[in-house]
């Protein structure tokens, strides 16, 4: 039984890997395929072509696209990123800050919603139908409906313009004290949670409510337990899947939610780079944020599957 | 367990059941389609023309819905942007469903190496963060209409291929598919006339849910300034160009979100909604 | 003696999908005297199941108790707070549910799933709890009662799983037990052990019980009451032997004389249509890899040869994962045989469906067991039946629909169905509407894979009939695929039984009583007959259960 177990873990992280290499590939495609010549767009007009050309041939323009995707992934094997068009930086050095900055934010907001999402999807499932689990319901309903810039210019209104509670902007290299820290972060945070836990919260309730409807359940019932048994003892342990995928899936909403925030309340981190990268066409930068995005959000899901596959009974 | 079910008011027309909610969503969204079509006719100024001294000015008659940064008239910027976001959202949700339910079936009726390769790479394709895949794609090809609206098919095919393919694998482990088969079928017949039919209600429903996703994400891209470039502007760029009102809760700010919120929820209260024929067996 | 259970015009509703409330119980009252075993029998949708549950005050989600008494053991179960109701279940009324497998949570251990009730009521310490447990599992005749306790449901055949429901019941020392369709869903080798071992656990015990089911020889067995139920009213009631010797009602006379052995049709030995219309040489058909010798590595089929005369029936018997089903779609070329020849007609067939010609498709049709997946949900009985009629006979739309009238005819519906979805009609109608579409090819053989197991016993003979009927008319000639003996009996000019992928014994009808393979007894032995004494009369040699039982 153990070896069934190893058997399909091991297949995961093959089909991830070969996800991984198809995702690279298309990244680094999609960046490749960006207009206009890079040579002559770094070098400006004034360059004369033999400049150009000189450049093409250092930054091995010239080769076959094959070629090059071949020795950009060998340079990401060593760790280098390349560096940037827009300020001949490093790459490396540019993500590196902000990555962590970008890592604190999502850890906050992954510590608050989980806890949180899984809470509101597991009471509303136990009372369903009740008044509660409605306005749970319209409440996520109403939230994955609306563009994330949505939820955080109706936080900025709320809690900066109307109760001034909050700072509409963030400058992390601002905090001084705790609560400055709290200031800093409250708003981008309370975005992203509304954002990822209404995902959450109606993927666990669905998850809930379906194993609810087993035989088994009913078997419960039929024993005489009640209702909180029947959800934590018999509902849960086999619903533990398909949250635990929820939760991979919702977190993975942080990607597109955190470039918008990070843009709307002008925090330092990733996304944002990302998302200037984008305008000035910084194809090395591009391709080195899109690259880490990516990797994040396969692991997420990659661990969610493996969690699942563990949690299955039939296969321990 | 408790049996009290949700029971929303129902009315029932023709052998369908409707549920009020349902209606009102469907009116809205049947709204929103006829301003897209007819935003050029029924807008009271042109959406160039400066009509206001004020920037952000509030709403009041004549303008009905204030005035923008530039003191445009934000009534006809809107119903003008509706023409865009619901455009480019359809044009592309038609795409995007339309091959991956097509692929879909195709791949669970054929299975295979085709399903097992279509497989791989559409999920690959999926675990790209779709605003992610969004940002690269625009950076690479731009953000004219044509290229937004294959963007967001793209972004949005391998998920309706997915879903299509999951209820055609249900459907073809049925016994019809088997006598179909064995009765020498051929693929299209199988895949138009015996699964189609079996699908196409959770399809449509998809078809919503994507369509809603896609409006979301060109509005994000086009808030970022990614999406749709000036002069055009839809709800998104709207909101974008009109976010230096936030500080005063200015209409020109509130009202385009109002708009894009408006349409999804409408969706998908729709799609929650949807009427019911009544098949009730005389018991 | 009194009563345990007194029900009086019990009312239940039920609010459909599209709203609406109908009252599927209407008014049923029924006695279970102390300590004695009460059956409800009735068909599908009869409100059997629904009955029992509610002398657990329990209604299924979309369903309502709304009127009468349910008195259990003093208690009225419908006037009770669902609180006090849970104080009840599991001590005082116990359920054991039809499906076993799926009422077992798969995440948890089998003692732990037992023991539950113990642990929710507090009745005892979990070590008293689990050897409670291990000596219900003696008396129910688990095998390795000591261990099985700690294996998983999955790792656990059916039979077995069933009996470990009974044993979670009884742990609670329950007054009564309610009893769910236990052994529909067993094999008849494996339903002869479960029922021994609940009559047994049951009498020992002196406990009240209601058995639901729809199988009168099995409740022959094991109640003391009979109480037949249709359309959510009760039709009779009596002891056990007056209904079974003097019943007056007739819809219980109906499900009665669906026992009585049926006038077979014979054909005239050596008849000029002896000649063979399919003849099958050592096929063998399986799943998994295939070896180096071309062969699956799990044999479903293996080595199997058979002929089929043309104007004469076949019946292929066996239990479960014996391979028959596996056989049929290996002939129809569903799933292609490895190795072996299918000749039909005179013709060599490819073994794949796909490479065969349109008219050797059409001359065989197959039908399959469960008419709600053998019909397209989504089409109307028209188009159902008229797809075969433009493929292979390309008839235009009028000489379509004039002949889809002739085959609702010939199957004995009324024309006005051919305008309903599958959804709208009965079980039985299904059935037909599922054998007029193969009849619609004009087929030389159909292969008839379990089409009555699904079916009501009063629906599945006047599906037989119609089946003979039709043969006459049509020279057919079937192959007939089933687990139930008085069915293929009914119906086949031969009978070949199958085990585990092989062909053990191939007989006539006329000599079923006395079959020469070891299996072949085993399982026309255990088929169970109306005779009440018959369960404990029966003798089996042990030799045999243990070779052939193994579930």
């Amino acid at each position: 039984m153990k070896s069934g177990v190893l058997n399909l873990v091991m297949k995961r992280l093959a089909v991830a890997v070969v996800t991984l290499l198809i995702v690279l590939f298309a990244v680094f495609f999609a960046t490749s395929m960006l207009p206009g010549d890079t040579a002559s767009i770094l070098l400006g007009q004034a360059a004369t072509p033999e400049a150009v050309a000189g450049l093409r041939e250092a930054m091995h323009l010239n080769d076959p696209a094959i070629l090059r995707f071949v020795l950009w992934l060998v340079g990401l094997l060593h760790g280098d990123l390349g560096t940037s068009y827009a300020n001949q930086m490093p790459v490396a050095a540019l993500i590196g800050g902000r990555l962590v900055n970008t890592m604190k934010l999502a850890a906050i907001t992954t510590l608050l919603s989980v806890p949180l999402a899984l809470t509101l999807g597991i009471t509303a499932a136990m009372l369903r139908g009740s008044v509660y689990d409605r306005t749970v319901t319209v409440f996520s309903i109403g939230v994955i409906s609306v563009p994330e810039f949505m939820v955080a210019t109706l936080a900025v209104l709320l809690f900066a313009v109307y109760l001034k509670w909050l700072p509409a902007l963030s400058s992390v290299n601002e905090a001084h004290s705790l609560t400055d820290l709290v200031r800093i972060y409250a708003m981008p945070v309370i975005t992203l949670t509304f954002v990822i836990s209404a995902q959450m919260i109606r993927m666990t309730r669905a998850a809930v409510i379906e194993t609810l409807s087993t035989p088994y359940v009913e078997m419960a019932l039929l024993k005489g337990a009640s209702r909180s048994r029947m959800v934590l003892r018999h509902a849960l342990p086999n619903a533990l899947g398909p949250i635990v995928n929820a939760v991979a899936l919702s977190l993975s909403y942080l990607v597109g939610g955190v470039i918008i925030v990070e843009t709307i309340f002008n925090y330092p981190g990733i996304a944002k780079l990302m998302v200037d990268a984008v305008a000035t066409r910084d194809l090395p930068l591009i391709q080195s944020c899109a690259m880490i995005f990516c990797l994040g959000y396969l692991f997420l899901i990659t661990a969610a599957d493996i969690v699942a596959i563990m949690s299955n009974p039939r296969l321990r | 367990m408790t049996m009290a079910r949700a029971t929303t008011s129902r009315r029932s027309f023709l052998g369908y059941s409707y549920s009020l909610v349902g209606v009102v969503a469907a009116l809205v969204i049947l709204a929103w389609m006829l301003v897209a079509i007819l935003a050029p006719y029924i807008i009271p100024h042109s959406i160039g023309d400066i009509v206001d001294d004020d920037y952000f000015g509030p709403m009041r008659q004549g303008l009905w819905l204030g005035s923008d940064y530039l003191g445009r008239d934000m009534l006809s910027r809107v119903l003008m942007g509706a023409r865009y976001t619901v455009g480019i959202s359809l044009a592309a949700v038609f795409i995007a469903c339309f091959s991956g339910v097509v692929l879909g079936m195709t791949a669970a009726v054929t299975g295979g190496w085709l399903d097992t390769c279509l497989s791989r790479f559409l999920d690959a394709m999926n675990s790209i963060p779709s605003k992610l895949f969004g940002l690269v794609v625009v950076a690479a090809v731009g953000s004219s209409i044509p290229a937004l609206i294959l963007t967001l098919a793209v972004i949005y095919t391998p998920g309706a291929y997915r879903f299509a393919r999951a209820l055609a694998v249900n459907i073809n482990t049925m016994d019809f598919m088997t006598v179909a088969r064995v009765r020498g079928e051929n693929t299209a017949y199988l895949i138009g006339s015996e699964i189609l039919p079996n699908i196409i209600r959770p399809v449509l429903a998809d078809f919503g849910l994507r369509f809603v996703f896609i409006v979301l994400l060109l509005s994000g891209l086009s808030f970022l300034g990614l999406g749709l470039q000036p002069p055009l502007a839809d709800w998104g760029a709207l909101v974008r160009e009109n976010i230096g009102g936030l500080p005063f809760a200015a209409p020109a700010v509130i009202i385009p979100s109002l708009a894009i919120a408006s349409l999804t929820i409408s969706v998908n209260l729709l799609i929650d909604n949807l009427p019911q024929k009544i098949r009730d067996r005389d018991a | 003696m009194t009563n345990l259970v007194e029900v009086r015009d019990l009312r239940i509703e039920a609010t459909t999908d599209a709203g609406r409330i109908v009252e599927i119980i209407k008014g049923v009252s029924l006695d279970i005297p102390d300590g004695e075993i009460v059956a409800l029998i009735g068909e599908s949708g009869s409100g059997k199941t629904t009955v029992a549950l509610s002398l657990m005050g329990y209604a299924r989600p979309g369903c309502r108790i709304t009127g009468g008494e349910i008195n259990v053991n003093g208690k009225n179960m419908a006037a009770l707070s669902e609180k006090q109701r849970a104080r009840l279940r599991g001590t005082d009324i116990a359920y054991v549910p039809q499906s076993a497998a799926a009422s077992f949570n798969p995440s948890s251990t089998i003692m732990e799933q037992v023991i539950e009730v113990t642990r929710i009521h507090n009745l005892m310490p979990p070590e008293r709890a689990r050897q409670r447990a291990v000596e219900l599992f003696k008396a129910l005749s688990l095998p390795d009662p000591e261990g099985i306790g700690a294996r998983y449901p999955h790792q656990v055949s059916g039979g077995q799983l069933q009996r470990l429901a009974a044993a979670m019941a009884l742990i609670g020392d329950p007054k009564l037990v309610i009893f769910d369709e236990p052994t529909t869903a067993l094999d008849v080798t494996t339903q002869i052990d479960v029922l021994k071992a609940f009559k047994s656990v049951m009498r020992a015990g002196g406990i009240a019980g209601i058995y639901v089911s729809h199988d009168l020889a099995v409740v022959a067995q094991i109640a003391d009451h009979i109480v037949v139920l249709k359309g959510g009213e009760v039709q009779e009631a009596g002891t056990t032997a007056r209904m079974l010797s003097a019943a007056q009602h007739p819809y219980t006379r109906e499900l009665l004389a669906a026992f009585e052995p049926k006038p077979r049709q014979t054909h005239a030995d050596g008849d000029a249509g002896a000649k063979p219309l399919l003849r099958i040489d050592n096929v063998t058909a399986g799943y998994g890899a295939v070896r180096e010798n071309g062969l699956p590595l799990i044999r479903a089929v293996d080595s199997v040869s058979l002929v089929v005369e043309t104007g004469r029936n076949l019946g292929i018997i066996g239990e479960s994962g014996c391979g028959k089903s596996t056989l049929a779609r290996v002939i129809a070329g569903i799933h292609p045989a490895a190795t072996g020849n299918i000749v039909f007609d005179g013709k060599q067939l490819e073994r794949a469906a796909g490479k065969r010609s349109q008219d050797q498709l059409r001359e065989m049709q197959i039908v399959f067991q469960y008419a709600d997946t053998a019909l397209n949900p989504a089409k109307p009985v028209e188009d159902i039946i008229s797809r075969p009629l433009a493929f292979y006979h390309q008839l235009d739309r009028q000489a379509r629909s004039k002949r889809v009238d002739e085959l609702l005819d010939m199957v004995r519906l009324p024309r006005t169905l051919r305008y309903r979805r599958p959804s709208e009609l009965s079980g039985g109608q299904k059935q037909r509407v599922n054998f007029a579409r193969a009849l619609a090819a004009g087929p030389k053989l159909i292969i008839c894979d379990e089409i009555t197991s699904a079916l009501d016993t009063v629906v599945a003979a006047a599906v037989i009939e119609l089946l003979k009927e039709l043969q006459r008319e049509l020279s057919l000639s079937y192959i007939f695929i089933s687990h139930d003996l008085s069915v293929v009996e009914a119906i086949c000019d031969e009978i070949m039984v199958m085990y585990n992928g092989e062909r053990v014994e191939q007989i006539t009808p006329d000599k079923l009583k006395a079959p020469t393979h070891p299996y072949s007894k085993l399982l026309f032995s255990s088929v169970p007959k109306l005779d009440p004494t018959w369960l404990d009369g029966l003798v089996r040699d042990p030799e045999l259960v243990s070779q052939y039982g193994h579930r």
